[in-house]
């Protein structure tokens, strides 16, 4: 393990009321590093934050810091901060109150809070609103005096609850390109949790994905993205079409009735596998010059391309694709051997299906339920 | 359009206001009419300040005056004082235990309030009185008896024991609203429990301490059954306004005495709102 590690979880257990949450969960935090940990809710990303900031002790395991077990210490004497997920101002408190908060409580002198609290604001665009009551702040700002507050007594580690999940779209945006700059500005371990894979993709340097209180995946977010390693990440991050696949022999797939070279090896012969092909990595072309041919059965303008339904032998494929085409039309399709990815199969491969019933909203919706299901 | 049309729900409102309206001006603002006009004439039905000047025209009857506004306050403030220091660790604690240990400690709370007040009153004198209950248990234990009843102890036990509650639920009810991160975002920034305690938890509740303290104070301090049944003579404002209409048939003096009660507890509330203004201005300011 590298020298530069922050924070060390060790077998960690830990639920609430006798129900489990995490469940013997490993992961250690670099020094300096932005790391995410993503999953749909319910998945214990926010317990596991909760139980390095310690407002929770784990049932069982370890938590160190810079080597140290903090078992048993209370949140106050830990040298870290959290951003919460409304924000938690304190509404009694004026915007330079709520900053200065945890520098008073330091006792520092008077000089060195102003001068802080003031650097503080400056860093988050909010000199000149010293003085206002934090409800008569818009969300975004209410964010920034957040980030201000927690910043302000030179945290080692930021712990960050789904910060922007109460922002639209737009400051969402500009908050995560902010939230980045003064990461890298401050040389701090930010330590995010959020449901939103786009998110974790642009800001994480490690992205932790988990599901049913296990880690699935860590790895840097080109790595999950292009090489996941089960159905469920794979899924999660990004559009996927998820086939059912055998692995004929190293470099040889059969997926779609159809035997395809791939770069993937060290499989047994003739192992059953998910076969993951994203969206855009798909080729359309005319329907003699494919390997498979397909109906077009849904078309969605998305600005940039094309977002295709398209049926493959009665398996819908989503396609994302630049050149226009229409409902009803046939298409080739053709797929690069560096384009499939094949995953080993595991308990979520039979719970993904097709993009038969896909519509965004459900997207959103299935993700909770299918861990009800899943206990 | 020249002009905007009438809104319709206007006259809608008015009719479903009537009945509020007309029960108040019958039942409080005729009532406190009559108040005044009795205070400010005599007995012949002439309007004077006569009865005020009588009040303050001896130096025996100033002192008189003088010592059962003092007793009324100092029982009344003992009274919310302690109604306060056993209201805010309780509601603190039912605000932060779990949902069915808070339902349990609300129905307890509640069950002395479905009793009528004069009976929950009345049957403290069995138990403090010379042979009740406590010296009985005392005498059995060879202890010496105690004089408990009919002492300035007795009427602020009365006082705490009927008007607890009305400390205890707007306290608990700001509590358990409030935020929990607020508190976690208090210690994650450095704060022990002292100090989320002076800092985040006692500042948020200050609006239920306000109206708890209103709800306790002002009954305490107009209060005449209590002082009459637990304290034996019954020395206190309520009483003397209370002897003036049943007692003495000076209507016009026990008008001028409830009005002199009523600026007070104005003033009292007055300064109170002015405290906990500060306290939020000073966020705002």
């Amino acid at each position: 393990m590298a020298k530069d590690v922050i924070i060390d979880l060790k077998n960690i257990t830990a639920g609430y009321d006798g129900e489990p949450v995490l469940k013997n969960l490993n992961l250690y935090i670099r020094n300096r590093e932005f790391i995410t940990l993503l999953g749909p809710s319910g998945c214990g990303k926010t317990t596991t934050l909760r139980i390095i900031a310690g407002f929770l002790e784990p049932d069982e395991g370890q938590v160190l810091f810079d080597g140290a077990d903090v078992r048993g210490l209370p949140p106050h004497k830990r040298q870290l901060n959290t951003i919460f997920q409304r924000y938690a101002l304190f509404p009694h408190l004026n915007v330079w109150k709520n900053v200065a908060f945890g520098l008073k409580l330091r006792k520092l002198p008077k000089a060195e809070i102003d001068a802080r609290v003031a650097e503080m604001l400056n860093m988050v665009n909010l000199t000149g609103f010293e003085k206002r009551t934090v409800s008569s702040l818009s969300g975004g700002q209410q964010q920034r005096v957040a980030i201000a507050r927690a910043l302000a007594v030179k945290p080692q580690v930021l712990l960050l609850d789904e910060p922007l999940g109460a922002l639209d779209l737009k400051l969402r945006k500009d908050m995560q390109t902010e939230l980045k700059n003064i990461q890298q500005q401050l040389g701090i371990t930010f330590i995010y949790v959020t449901h939103d894979q786009e998110e974790a993709l642009s800001l994480s340097d490690t992205i932790v994905v988990m599901d049913e209180g296990v880690i699935q995946q860590i790895g840097a977010p080109k790595d999950i993205y292009d090489e996941p390693k089960n159905a469920f990440v794979a899924d999660f991050i990004g559009e996927s079409n998820i086939l059912d696949g055998v692995m004929l022999e190293d470099l040889r797939v059969k997926f779609a009735n159809m035997a395809f070279t791939c770069v993937d090896r060290g499989f047994e012969q003739n192992e059953k596998v998910d076969v993951v092909i994203r969206p855009e990595d798909v080729d359309i072309v005319p329907p003699e010059g494919g390997v498979l041919q397909g109906t077009v059965t849904g078309v969605t303008f998305k600005g940039v391309y094309y977002e295709y339904i398209v049926d493959v032998q009665n398996f819908k494929w989503m396609i994302q694709n630049t050149q226009a085409h229409s409902v009803g039309d046939t298409i080739g399709i053709s797929i690069r051997p560096d384009e499939i990815h094949v995953m080993k199969k595991s308990k979520y491969s039979d719970l993904i299906g097709d993009y038969s019933c896909y519509s965004e909203e459900f997207e959103e919706l299935s993700n909770p339920e299918e861990d009800e299901a899943d206990e | 359009m020249a002009h905007t049309p009438p809104r319709k729900h206007s006259n809608a409102g008015v009719a479903l206001n009537a009945p509020y309206l007309l029960w108040s001006l019958l039942f409080i603002l005729a009532p406190l009419a009559l108040v005044a006009l009795y205070a400010f004439t005599d007995a012949a039905g002439h309007f004077s300040l006569s009865v005020f000047r009588g009040l303050f025209a001896t130096q025996e009857s100033r002192r008189m005056l003088s010592r059962v506004f003092s007793d009324s306050m100092r029982y009344a403030l003992y009274a919310t004082a302690i109604c306060l220091v056993l209201a805010f660790p309780l509601a603190h604690f039912m605000a932060h235990t779990k949902a069915s240990t808070q339902r349990m400690l609300m129905m307890l709370i509640m069950v002395p309030m479905w009793m009528n007040f004069l009976i929950c009153t009345y049957s403290w004198r069995t138990i403090l009185e010379t042979h009740g209950l406590v010296n009985t248990l005392l005498e059995a234990l060879r202890l010496p008896s105690l004089k408990l009843l009919n002492t300035p102890g007795a009427v602020i036990l009365g006082m705490v024991y009927n008007y607890l509650p009305f400390m205890i639920l707007p306290i608990y009810t700001v509590m358990a609203r409030m935020d929990t991160s607020l508190v976690e975002a208090a210690q994650d920034l450095g704060a022990s429990k002292l100090n989320v305690l002076r800092k985040i938890t006692v500042p948020l509740s200050l609006p239920g301490v306000v109206s708890g303290v209103t709800m306790v104070f002002v009954p305490s301090v107009s209060t005449f059954y209590i002082s009459q049944k637990l304290g034996g003579k019954g020395s206190l404002i309520g009483d003397l306004i209370e002897l003036q209409f049943l007692g003495a048939y000076n209507y016009n003096l026990g008008a001028a005495l409830s009005l002199i009660l009523m600026a007070i507890i104005l003033i009292c509330m007055m300064v109170l709102k002015r405290f906990s203004d500060r306290e939020e201005g000073a966020f705002i300011a």
